[in-house]
Parts: structure tokens; C-alpha cells; sequence
């Protein structure tokens, strides 16, 4: 499944690609138990509760290469009761498991900010771990388009 | 059979706050040739403030012909409303007769034979005439707001640079506007005219690219009426998409459901009793806004060029659909109290050229503005024995007149050209002259290129376009129609899911199938790619229309829509 960075080049070069070659070069893709695989991993099992957790992203990117993603959980934030780690996912790029965000008591609330590239239109899901071993999903569906035609 | 009343309680969930309707009775006044300025503009004045509303003008200063759309399909929860109906559906469902004024003005039933009875709408000085009356009327309980695409769309427009349209709206005195096709004119100039402006450019959805913070002003607040108003600004969501990103790269957009929520608490906080949001991003979009988003009273709505004769009511917010190409001009008056609308009374005022009085101030600066231009303008390049329209779902035979000219001057197999819902219509008999074409592609990206693409390559964007118009949640459509093929026919199945909606792709010269590992060169314009080469689109028509003058395009069907 892991890509290494000459065939992700070959992949973001493939629109060009095929228009000169006339050969579709598709990127290979998370398949959906793997995405699964790798959400189980991170919460060790846990079944995701919904809430608490918001994730918000474009509903259709400006930029497939640089999509703003933020996310944020609801807690306290104390040594009771505080946020562990926030992973993100994103269902159709070559490598599910995008990044993890890791928290503290310290951190005083938990939110996090990045941009990631999607490689086509996709769900991207954010998981959410507490310090209780409870965890929590977020999901929001991208599209990454062509583009030009609206109007 | 349902009638009007009932449909609309079934489907859009009329609250107590219910209206006026059709408030005109103009029709019969037409029908008895005597149809005046008074039948179109008499409005008794009701409640505490009135907000007109203008959007899409595209940058027409004239009047025109300009035919609604007969297929304007909408999918999921949407289906079968309004805007979601046409022609004589439409009639029917806001009992119109067929033949009068308003059908002529809301439909395309007879549209051309209905066009040499009522002559052209629009018109900057015929608005101005009316804006007068009602700031006479009204008083200074009025706020003029316009929402957006007006610099761009005309030959005069594409030469200033939108000067033209700036000095004349200006003249109008608008109190708020927001944008869309504004952007294409590159963030310099943008930022120069809106520095230049006397009165607000509001997005509250456009925020720097970079650092992720808003980049306009959100909201401005007004007194009118003794009544503090908010009007907030919502640009289009997806121009750095369906336009040139690389045009405006310091903006960001999106729909940021969240910052409109926001300002609304923010601008209640600050004493507003009556929120406005001034709004680009077309009807669907809106619809859905207004069932998420509580505390809107108005949304003022543009982009996907709807003309309704009633508000369209969600909740409690009353969504106001105003046309295009200064085709129509609304009226609100709302009797606001205790930091809500009581009632209201609406009016989807149609600018019938023939019958408003132009402003002889206005007509005056119309004319100066065009006067360095006017020759070019007028010369012409042909005659059309057939309607010429753009507006619809799938291609028009204006746009088939570009789809011929791409193949026939690019000697291309297959042509693509944009969905655009802006320009305008001629009637058969008509001369095509150079404003005429370029009301159909003024633009700042006309580039014509010629390139190979795979069949599968079509399939894809035929698809992903499908997708943006057909997307059963329209948060994810972009509002344009689908792009316009020539050399190709296709069938599309509008409600299957994205990536399964087009079939049968057939290249029209050999009646074979299109294979999806074959290349076919293909012709098309306005490419949001930076860098594409070619002559401009508008060369391309008139070298086509030099060669071809006499122009005759039948309905198009090779695009075969089900279900």
C-alpha cells in the first residue's frame, strides 16, 4: 500500500500525463477496510462515538494539493479529563493515515489546524482520543473537481 | 392538480408570515394595450423599510432580449421547486396566463413571438427611473443592494476594465454589494475599484488565502426607517473553482456556513433588528442556508439567475430571487418590529423597456460611456434566421453557434464550451453585432484552445460538471449549467451518483462510439488553466460568422436526458 515519492509525483503529474500519452494513470487508492485498519490502530478498537468532536473542511477544495482542515474537541482539558490525540484519515489518498495531532492538559484546548492534499474527492475523518480510552469520529465529505465550468 | 397556494404550503412550508403574491395586475392592463409605467410601479408603500434588490446585471446598460431557461431540473430534496420549474409549470403553479406580460418576462413559452409584442427589458436608465421613484416614495427608509457578477459580461466592460460599469452603478447609489465574476478582473484591480467605491464591497466568506483570516469587510450596518439593519455579503463560495484561482490567488472562499452564523450573532448583538444577507451563492445553496442558519430574515439571492415572482419562504426567512441582465428589479417593503418581520409585500418588478421612461441623467451617462466603443459595437457580423439563447440546463443554440465555429475554425472533432446562465438572446430575423457576441463571452480568460483529450478524459469532465450542477446536496453544486458539446452527443441520467450519470457519448461526425482510449482534438475557451493558448473566442465566432453569416441552428438533441 505505501507509494513511494517518485510514483506520488507520477500520480499529481497524471492530468498532464494522460492528456500527452493518452494513458490514465490512476494514484493508488486506501480501500475502505484499510482506512478502517488504520482508524482500529489508532483507537486500539474503541468504537468511535459521534459529537465532541468537529471537523471542518471545504465542502468542495479551492486546491486539491493544499486543503485547509481544522479540528477541534470539546473538553475541559484537565488532568481529569483531557484530549490524548486527534489523528486524521483521508479514505482515497494512497496513504489513509494522514496526520496526529497529541494533547495535554497543558495544551488548554484542543483544536488543530493544517492543510492536507487529496488525491481525488474523498470522506476525510478525524478521530478523536481521551484520556478515558473514549473516542470520538467527525466526517466530512471533499471534493476535489475539475473546475471552470460554473458561472 | 394543486393550486398555487396549496403546492407552496406543501413545499416550502409557508409560515404564519405570509405574503403578498403577484402583487400587479398588469396583465390586464397589457392585454387592453395600456399597460403604464403606474400598472408596473404603483406600489402601495407598507411597513417601516423597503429593500431593493438587483444582481446579475452582467454588465448590460441596455435593453435586451434574454430568454428564460425551459429545462431547469433540480435533484433530491429539490425536485420539482421553484426554481425547479418551467414554462407553462411555472405558469400554472403562480397562475399566470399564457401570452401576458409576466409570462413573457418569467418563461420561455412563445418567447419569440411574445418578444416582438413587448418589446426589450432592462436597461440602466429604465432602472434608474425606477430607483428614483421609490427612493421619492420611500424616502430614506430604502437600501439599493446589488449582488454581485455586474462588472463583467460586455464588450464595454471587458475594454475599461469594468470602469464603465462602476461609473454607472455608482451614479444609481447602491448601499451594499458583494461579487463573483468581479474577481476575474485580478485582485489588483479589484482592490483598486473597491478602494475607489462609495459604498461597501461585503464577503463575509472571503478570507486570505494564506493566513486563513477574513480579507473583507463581513457586514455593514444600517439605519433605515428606525430600524438597524444588517446586510451581510456572501460572494459566490466557489469562484477560485469554476473561475481562474490564479487570477485572485490571495483570496479564498467557500460556503463557511459557520462565519455567516457568526456574523448573524455578531450583528444582533450589535442592536440589528432586521438581517439581511446579500447573497451570491444561488438559490439552492441559499434554500439550504436559510433551513441551517437561524436568525436571517432576507436573503437576497443571485448567481444562478432565477426570477421569481414570490419570495420563497424557509422558516422564517423569505428568499428573493431577482433575475439577471436588469431583466427584473425587486421590491421588498417590510414592516419590521420588535426585531422581526410582521409582514411584507414583494414585488418582482419586470423592466419593460417600452413602458418605463428612461432616466434622461442616466441614458445620458450611458451613452457617454459607451460613445468611445459605439461604432464597434453596432458593426455587424451576421444575421441568425433562429432564436439565439444560452440559458438552460444543457447547450443553447448560441452556444451551438460556438460549438460550430470551435470545430469549424480550431478544425477540431469535438468543441466544450462553458455552461455560463449570463448572455443574451436574439430573436430570428435579428442582425448578430459585436456587442451581441460579446454578451455572450466577454470575459478576461477567452483563450480558444485546441488540445487532444482522451474519450475518457470527456467522460471525466462531463461527469465532474454533472456532478457540480446535479449533486443532490447543494452545498456541493457550483451553479453553473452543464458544459455545452458540439461534435458529440451524450445521454445523462441526472439522478444516478456522481461518475455514473453519462452514457451512450457518441462522436456525431462518425456515429461511432467514444472510445474511452482514444485521442479526438478538441476545441474550447475559457479555461481556468493559466498559461492556455489561443486566440480569443470572440475572434473565433466572427472569423466563423465571416465565412457563415446567414446562421441557422435548430434545438439541439443529441443530448438525450433522462430520466
Amino acid at each position: 500500500m505505501k507509494m513511494n515519492r517518485r510514483q506520488m509525483m507520477a500520480a499529481t503529474a497524471g492530468a498532464a500525463a494522460f492528456v500527452a500519452t493518452g494513458f490514465r494513470i490512476s494514484p493508488a487508492r486506501a480501500t475502505p477496510e484499510a482506512t478502517q485498519e488504520a482508524i482500529d490502530a489508532f483507537t486500539g478498537g474503541a468504537k468511535p462515538e459521534t459529537g465532541r468532536i468537529t471537523l471542518d473542511a471545504p465542502e468542495i477544495a479551492e486546491n486539491g494539493n493544499t486543503v485547509p482542515i481544522s479540528v477541534s474537541v470539546e473538553s475541559d482539558m484537565t488532568e481529569e479529563s483531557y484530549v490524548e490525540e486527534v489523528s486524521l484519515f483521508a479514505e482515497g489518498n494512497p496513504e489513509a493515515h494522514v496526520a496526529t495531532f497529541k494533547f495535554s492538559p497543558m495544551s488548554g484546548s484542543a483544536d488543530a489546524t493544517t492543510r492536507i492534499r487529496l488525491a481525488s474527492s474523498q470522506n476525510v475523518i478525524a478521530v478523536a482520543k481521551m484520556n478515558d480510552g473514549s473516542v470520538f469520529m467527525d466526517t466530512k465529505e471533499v471534493k476535489v473537481t475539475i473546475g471552470g465550468c460554473g458561472g | 392538480m394543486f393550486n398555487r397556494r396549496e403546492f407552496l404550503t406543501a413545499t416550502v412550508a409557508l409560515s404564519a408570515l405570509a405574503g403578498s403574491g403577484l402583487a400587479g395586475n398588469w396583465s390586464r392592463a397589457a392585454a387592453q394595450q395600456r399597460l403604464t409605467e403606474d400598472d408596473l410601479l404603483g406600489f402601495e408603500n407598507f411597513g417601516n423599510v423597503t429593500l431593493m434588490h438587483i444582481t446579475d446585471i452582467h454588465a448590460q446598460t441596455k435593453p435586451l432580449y434574454f430568454r428564460e431557461p425551459s429545462i431547469n431540473i433540480g435533484v433530491g430534496e429539490v425536485q420539482g421547486l421553484p426554481p425547479h420549474v418551467t414554462g407553462k409549470d411555472f405558469l400554472k403553479l403562480y397562475g399566470i396566463e399564457a401570452g401576458t406580460p409576466e409570462a413573457y418576462a418569467m418563461t420561455y413559452v412563445d418567447f419569440a413571438a411574445l418578444a416582438e409584442s413587448y418589446g426589450r427589458m432592462g436597461g440602466l436608465d429604465r432602472i434608474a427611473t425606477i430607483i428614483k421613484r421609490v427612493r421619492a416614495e420611500r424616502g430614506d427608509n430604502m437600501l439599493l443592494l446589488d449582488g454581485g457578477d455586474t462588472w463583467q459580461g460586455s464588450y464595454t466592460a471587458e475594454k475599461t476594465k469594468a470602469a464603465d460599469m462602476v461609473e454607472l452603478m455608482n451614479a444609481l447609489q447602491p448601499d451594499a454589494m458583494t461579487g463573483h465574476w468581479e474577481f476575474t478582473l485580478g485582485t489588483e484591480r479589484v482592490q483598486e475599484i473597491i478602494d475607489g467605491l462609495p459604498f461597501p464591497f461585503l464577503g463575509s466568506n472571503i478570507f486570505d488565502a494564506e493566513w486563513d483570516e477574513p480579507a473583507f469587510e463581513a457586514y455593514r450596518m444600517f439605519e433605515k426607517g428606525g430600524v438597524q439593519i444588517a446586510v451581510i455579503g456572501q460572494a459566490f463560495p466557489y469562484t477560485p473553482i469554476a473561475n481562474p484561482r490564479w487570477m485572485f490567488p490571495e483570496w479564498s472562499f467557500g460556503i463557511r456556513e459557520e462565519e455567516i452564523a457568526a456574523n448573524v450573532d455578531a450583528a444582533r448583538a450589535e442592536g440589528a433588528q432586521l438581517v439581511v444577507l446579500l447573497s451570491h451563492n444561488g438559490f439552492d445553496v441559499d434554500r439550504k442556508l436559510a433551513s441551517r442558519v437561524e436568525g436571517i430574515d432576507v436573503i437576497l439571492t443571485g448567481h444562478t439567475h432565477d426570477a421569481l415572482p414570490e419570495p420563497v419562504i424557509v422558516g422564517k426567512t423569505l428568499v428573493v430571487a431577482s433575475g439577471c441582465a436588469g431583466k427584473f428589479l425587486s421590491r421588498l417593503d417590510l414592516d419590521v418590529a420588535g426585531g422581526e418581520v410582521r409582514d411584507y409585500r414583494y414585488r418582482l418588478i419586470p423592466v419593460f423597456s417600452d413602458v418605463i421612461t428612461p432616466n434622461a441623467d442616466m441614458a445620458a451617462l450611458v451613452d457617454k460611456v459607451r460613445a468611445p466603443y459605439e461604432e464597434e459595437l453596432a458593426r455587424e457580423l451576421g444575421t441568425t434566421d433562429s432564436l439565439l439563447y444560452r440559458r438552460g440546463n444543457f447547450n443553447g443554440t448560441f452556444d451551438d453557434l460556438f460549438c460550430q465555429a470551435l470545430i469549424s475554425e480550431r478544425d477540431a472533432e469535438i468543441s466544450l464550451s462553458p455552461g455560463f446562465r449570463w448572455g443574451n438572446s436574439l430573436l430570428p430575423g435579428q442582425s448578430i453585432t459585436v456587442e451581441d457576441l460579446h454578451s455572450a463571452c466577454a470575459m478576461s480568460y477567452p483563450s480558444a484552445y485546441r488540445q487532444p483529450m482522451s474519450g475518457q478524459m470527456l467522460k471525466d469532465i462531463l461527469e465532474d460538471v454533472a456532478d457540480n450542477l446535479f449533486n443532490p446536496d447543494p452545498y456541493y453544486q457550483q451553479g453553473g449549467d452543464m458544459v455545452r458539446v458540439g461534435g458529440m452527443g451524450y445521454t445523462i441520467d441526472v439522478t444516478a451518483p456522481m461518475g455514473s450519470r453519462i452514457s451512450d457519448m457518441t462522436h456525431l461526425a462518425s456515429g461511432d462510439p467514444i472510445e474511452p482510449e482514444r485521442e479526438y482534438a478538441v476545441a474550447g475557451w475559457a479555461s481556468v488553466n493559466e498559461g492556455t493558448e489561443g486566440p480569443p473566442i470572440w475572434e473565433v465566432v466572427e472569423s466563423y460568422l465571416s465565412r457563415n453569416p446567414d446562421v441557422a441552428i435548430s434545438e439541439n438533441e443529441t443530448v438525450i436526458v433522462r430520466p
